[in-house]
Formats: structure tokens, sequence, C-alpha cells
């Protein structure tokens, strides 16, 4: 137990690092909350364009939605990293993650937002229409709140899980949790640092699995 | 336009990173195959111990489902990779990578699950106990069968993002597809070679996506 | 004789709600005893304490003079096997054909041969009129039918006593007319049978007696006749003037 409390929490190392994890964790924070922030509101755009149901709108969303949810981003982040500089396109490492997880999460958020809009019944636009509300306004007052609100417990969960991939930056340099405590770990020779990583994830989204889940009972119910 | 010619689709380049790329997609498929049969069992009992009416077994549960959630897959990953040998448990990188991965989505397998079983209404529970059946019978023949078949496209959604998760193995030097890809781009100095295994892992996923948006329209309407 | 069904003493609490004083009553073999009383008396705690979905808080129940509180829960299963139950809802299993339906703890819980359970479930399926409906699934059926498979699926364990629990409220009104035949031809052939219920028409026809149940205690019973056209109890008479001035 002692030898346990030695290596995963020796306390002189915790003190050396604690500053750098910490300062970590607001890079983690803030891409999180900007991928987040984009992501979603890339999403809903998407999803919007579509209810035009004008072919050249949605094939290249479908693609797009398709491909995106079907590649590990990592490939993507390894593409656009070490691809794209030999087109004389340098990119840095917080930027290709911030591109990659907002347009994974985009993907995401349309097809969620898409189903929600699809599962509203035809006499909710009728509904809409029939007041003298016209195609844009019924989307935006009528059908988007309903679809938001069915959509809010997938759309949490799926934020959560992309914004936890924010450790996928390690790989390319950003110094972001994983990554600093990585680098202390081989430095200071102690798995120390990495429980310092798991830590600071936890505090990072162990509260947000928990409003994931009060989301989730609240918003159960379906129209 | 030549140049993105060259650097991404760089046919020459793909013939020859092919034969690796394939050796790297067996190791993908076992990874696969482990993390996913293992999880959709693992998932299970997790579930039914995360919905069991006995608070002892109920809330240790939640709770490691809830710690798994909570966690990066690759931050689990690295922990056992790199930090259980500190306390002198030493695993290949197979092994840690299929400990780490089946961790975190047995977790995400129950969760589905779970939500499966709740959606049944209790009185089938009580019509099969009240006919003698035990509580495994009814568990196996009446509850499983219908909690499952309710969930499906979640359990496959989740199944695509297993397939993805492995990818992360590359991290630990596993030399599954992305690995092997990405070494071939290191040796060529020319991206082809993640561009075709960009390309294999379409070939594989898409239908799965499109199989997954199909089942969501039609519960849906 | 001693009776089929006998309650004593029965008492269940939820929490601190005390939802059944002290219930005694006896079932006779072939008897039909109708349960009425106001929602929230305990009609179907009482009928669910019967074969222990709901655990009692204290008393015994007796099934053909064997005490079922005194069974380890390793036999319960067993002890189940001697009351059928049919509920509002049915209940059928929606993943499985009708026939499996009715044979699948015919099976599994009575450990009967696979051929014998199948000719045994037509046997039932051809006794509440829907054998025709045997490879159906339970979505093809009306709620009518659907009860009837539900008491075919019970009848099919041979169980000592039949309860029902508001068998026919879920059902539109030109189907309920089709259960309550099969509830009575079952009786006519000796089935023990406590029945839950409003339909007042089937219990002057059908019950040997009528109890009435208030705030967890039987308040009166007696023949339907007794009961109906001459209750004792002012409750029973509040009772009995509110449903039937419903009606
Ligand atoms: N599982 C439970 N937990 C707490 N209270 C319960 C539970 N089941 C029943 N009750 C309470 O016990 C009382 C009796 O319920 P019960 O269902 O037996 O009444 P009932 O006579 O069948 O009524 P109804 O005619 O509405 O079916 C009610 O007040 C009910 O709220
Ligand atoms: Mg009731």
């Amino acid at each position: 137990m002692e030898r346990f409390l030695e290596v995963f929490f020796a306390p002189q190392v915790f003190a050396r690092y604690a500053p750098d994890v910490l300062y970590a964790m607001m890079t983690t924070l803030w891409l999180g909350l900007v991928i987040i922030l984009a992501g979603i509101g890339l999403g809903l755009v998407l999803a919007c364009l579509r209810t035009a149901q004008c072919w050249w709108l949605t094939l290249p969303i479908v693609i797009f939605a398709d491909v995106m949810r079907a590649l590990p981003p990592l490939v993507l982040i390894l593409i656009f990293y070490f691809g794209l500089p030999g087109l004389g396109l340098t990119l840095s490492g917080p930027l290709v993650l911030f591109i990659v997880l907002t347009a994974v999460l985009a993907a995401f958020a349309e097809e969620i937002f898409w189903a929600g809009l699809t599962a509203l019944t035809r006499g909710q636009w009728e509904a809409g229409r029939a007041t003298g509300l016209s195609f844009f306004q019924t989307l935006i007052h009528v059908a988007l709140p309903q679809a938001v609100r069915m959509g809010i417990p997938s759309l949490v969960n799926r934020a959560l899980a992309i914004t936890k991939m924010t450790a996928l930056g390690s790989v390319i340099g950003v110094k972001e949790i994983l990554a600093v405590s990585s680098s202390a770990q081989a430095m200071s020779g102690s798995a120390t640092p990495l429980t310092m990583a798991a830590l600071a994830y936890l505090a990072i989204f162990l509260p947000a699995v928990v409003l994931a889940r009060w989301l989730e009972r609240r918003f159960s119910w379906r129209v | 336009m030549s140049n993105i010619a060259d650097m991404f689709f760089n046919l020459d380049i793909m013939r020859q990173a092919l034969p690796l790329l394939m050796q790297g997609l067996v190791m993908t498929l076992k990874l696969c195959a482990v993390v996913i049969g293992l999880g959709l069992i693992g998932g299970l009992f997790l579930a039914l111990a995360a919905t069991s009416p006995r608070r002892w077994l109920r809330w240790p549960t939640m709770a490691l489902i809830d710690l798994m959630r909570a966690l990066p897959p690759l931050v689990l990953l690295i922990f056992i990779y790199s930090g259980m040998p500190f306390a002198g448990v030493q695993m290949p990188a197979f092994t840690a990578v299929a400990v780490a991965f089946l961790l975190n989505n047995s977790a995400y397998y129950a969760e589905v699950y779970r939500a499966g079983l709740q959606s049944l209404p209790s009185g089938q529970w009580e019509a099969a106990r009240a006919t003698g059946l035990s509580m495994p019978q009814t568990l196996v023949h009446v509850i499983i069968p219908q909690a499952v078949r309710n969930v499906l496209p979640d359990l496959l959604s989740n199944t695509i993002e297993v397939v993805k998760l492995t990818s992360l193995a590359s991290v630990v030097s596993l030399a599954e597809l992305l690995y092997q890809a990405n070494m071939a781009r290191s040796v060529t100095y020319n991206s082809s070679p993640l561009v075709l295994a960009a390309a294999i892992y379409l070939v594989l996923l898409w239908p799965c996506v499109r199989l997954v948006s199909r089942f969501q329209r039609k519960l849906s309407i | 004789m001693t009776p089929m069904l006998e309650i004593a003493g029965l008492e269940k609490n939820f929490g601190d709600v005390q939802v059944l004083r002290s219930i005694d009553l006896k079932v006779a073999r072939g008897e039909l005893v109708f349960v009425i009383g106001p929602s929230g008396s305990g009609k179907s705690t009482m009928l669910r304490c019967c074969n222990r979905l709901e655990e009692p808080t204290s008393g015994s129940i007796f099934i053909d003079g064997r005490n079922i509180m005194n069974a380890l829960s390793a036999d319960l299963n067993r002890l189940r096997l001697q009351t059928g139950m049919v509920f509002q809802g049915f209940h059928l299993y929606p993943h499985m054909t009708v026939l499996k339906n009715v044979m699948l703890a015919q099976t599994k819980a009575l450990k009967r041969p696979k051929a014998e359970a199948e000719t045994r479930a037509m046997d039932m399926l051809g006794r509440v009129g829907l054998a025709h409906k045997a490879k159906a699934m339970p979505t093809e059926l009306s709620g009518g039918q659907q009860q009837r498979v539900a008491i075919a699926r019970a009848l099919a364990l041979d169980p000592k006593v039949m309860l029902f629990d508001e068998p026919t409220s879920a059902l539109d009104p030109e189907l309920v007319g089709s259960v309550l035949k099969v509830m009575k031809d079952l009786n006519a052939e000796g089935m023990t049978m406590v029945v839950v219920s409003h339909e007042m028409g089937f219990a002057r026809e059908a019950a040997d007696r009528v109890v009435f149940m208030d705030g967890g205690v039987v308040v009166e019973q007696g023949t339907p006749d007794q009961v109906f056209g001459n209750p004792q109890q002012d409750r029973t008479r509040a009772f009995l003037s509110r449903v039937t001035g419903a009606e």
C-alpha cells in the first residue's frame, strides 16, 4: 500500500507539477468549450440547411456527416497535421485539434438535430404554416425548439465524448493535460503525474457526466 | 493541384504501403473482436448490476460507469501502459490496449443496455415471475431479448465508436492500421498511406453509419 | 374440506402507509369470489400478495392447505405455478409468438418437454378460442384476444387458483364479453377464482360470493344478492350507489 502511494501519489512530485497541470487544465477547458460551441452551432446550421430539401445542399451535408462519423478523429488529425505542411500550409496543433473535433461534433450534432426535426409530426409544421408563419419562422419558432429539446440528452453525451478527445492533442504537441503530464512523467520518472492527469480530467468531466445524467432524466419525456 | 494528388493520393506509394496496412488491419480487427465481444458481454452484466434493486451493487457500479465516462480513453490507456509498470505490473501493448478499451467500452455498452432495460414496463417482469419463471430465466427469455432489440441502433452506434477507438492504440505503438499507415507516412514523407487508411476505415464503417441513420429515422417515424 | 385459498391476518405496509390491515378470506374449491372496492382500497395488493409478487408484511397465505409464507425464496417459483395471474394490462411478451408466450413457463419453470408443452398450449388456446392465432405476434391481436391469450398462458401451468386483476378494464366495451365468457366457462369447469373487477353484471351472473373492501379491510361479504340487493354497511351502500349511479 505504501509503495502504491509512493508510485502514484508521491507528494513532492505532486507539488512540483501541480502548476503545470493546472495550466494545462485551462487549455483543455478552453479548447473543449470552443469546440462545443462551434461544433453544435455548425451542426445546427447544417440541419437547418437540410430542411430546405434541395439535393445540392443535402448531398454534401450527408456526405460530410457520414464521413466525419465514420473516420477515427486521430486519422484526420494526423492527415491535417502532417499532410498539410506538404502543401505549404502549416497549422498549429491546437488549430488542427479544433478544426477536426469541431467537424466531428458538427457531424453528430447535425444528425441529432435532423433526427429531431424528422421526428416532429407533419401536424407541427402544418400548424405553424396554417397560423400564417413562414417556413423559416416555423423552423425557428416551432420545429427547432422541439428538435433541440428532444436531442439534448444525446447531444450532451456526444459533446462530452468529443471534448474528451482533446487528449488526442498530446499526439501533435498540444500542451493539454495528457501531454503535460506525460512529459512530467518522463522527466520525474514517477507515475504520479499520470494520476494527476486522471484527477484533472475527472475534475473537469465528472461534473459533466453528472449533469448529463440529470439532463437525461429531466428530458426523458418523448414528444 | 498536382501537388495535392502527389501528396495525398499517390497511387504508387499507396500500392507499396498496402501490404503493411493490411497487416495493420488484421491487428485492428483482432483488437475489435476482443473489445467488442467482451464489451458486449461485460456491458450487459454492468447494466444488470446498475439496474439492480440492491443498493450495494447498484451504487458502486454506477460510480464505475461514470468514472469511465469521465476519463478519456487515451488517458486510461496511457495510465495502464506507462503507469502500471511503475507498480510492477507490466503487460504487452495489446493487453494494455484491450484492458483500457474494455474498461471504457463496457461502461458505454452498459449505458446503452441500461436504457433498454429501463424502457421495459414492469409488467413484463411481473407476468414472467407470476408464471413461476426464476429471476435468471426471466432475464434470459423475457427481459434481455426485448431490451436488446429496443436499443439495437445504439449498440451498433457504440460498436462503430469502438472500431474508431482502436486507432488510439497507435499511440502506444501497437501495430494496428493507423500505426502502420503513420509509419509508412514517416518513411515516405508522403501522406498517401494515411489517406489510404482513412479509405479503409470508411469502407469498414460507412455502411454501419448509414444503417444507424436509417434506424434512427425509422424509430422516429 | 380445506379451502383452496386462505388468507389469514394479511397485512401490508408500503413504508409508513398501511395498505392492508388484517385481511381474512377463505375461498373454497371451485368457488368464484368477486372483489369490489374503491380505488386504492388494496384489492390489487391483496391479489399480488397471494403469489408473493408483493411481499406481505405479516400474515399467512395457504394454498391448498400449504402456507406459502413458509416457503424459501428458492421454492417460490414452484409455488407461483399454483396460482395463475391475469393482469389488467395483459403483459404478453411482445417479442414472442402467441404460442411461445403460452409455452415459455411450461418449458422453463415446469420443465415440460417441448412437444408436450406445445400440445398443452394449443389445447389452452383452443379453449379460449384462439387456436388459429397461435403463430401471430401479440401486437397483431385485439385487446380482448391478448387477454384471452394471457388467460391461456396462466391456465397452461395447471394452477390451483386463478387471480384476475381487473382483466377487462383496459378493453373496449365490445371486447369485454369474450373475456368474461372465457372466465365463466372456466369457473363452470371447476376452477377456483378470485376476480377483482367492476363488471357488476358478471358478478350477479357468475360469482358465488362478493367481497367489498375499503381502506385495507374486508368491510362486507355475502352472495351477490345480499351484497348488491341488501348491503348492511354504510360504506358498501355509498360505494354501490356511486358505481351504479355512474353507470
Ligand atoms: N409499490 C407501491 N409502493 C407504494 N405504495 C403503493 C404501491 N403499490 C400500491 N401502493 C398504494 O397502496 C394502496 C392500494 O393500492 P392497490 O393498487 O392495491 O389498490 P386497488 O384497490 O387495486 O386500486 P385500483 O382500483 O385503483 O386498482 C394505494 O394507496 C397505492 O397508492
Ligand atoms: Mg388495482
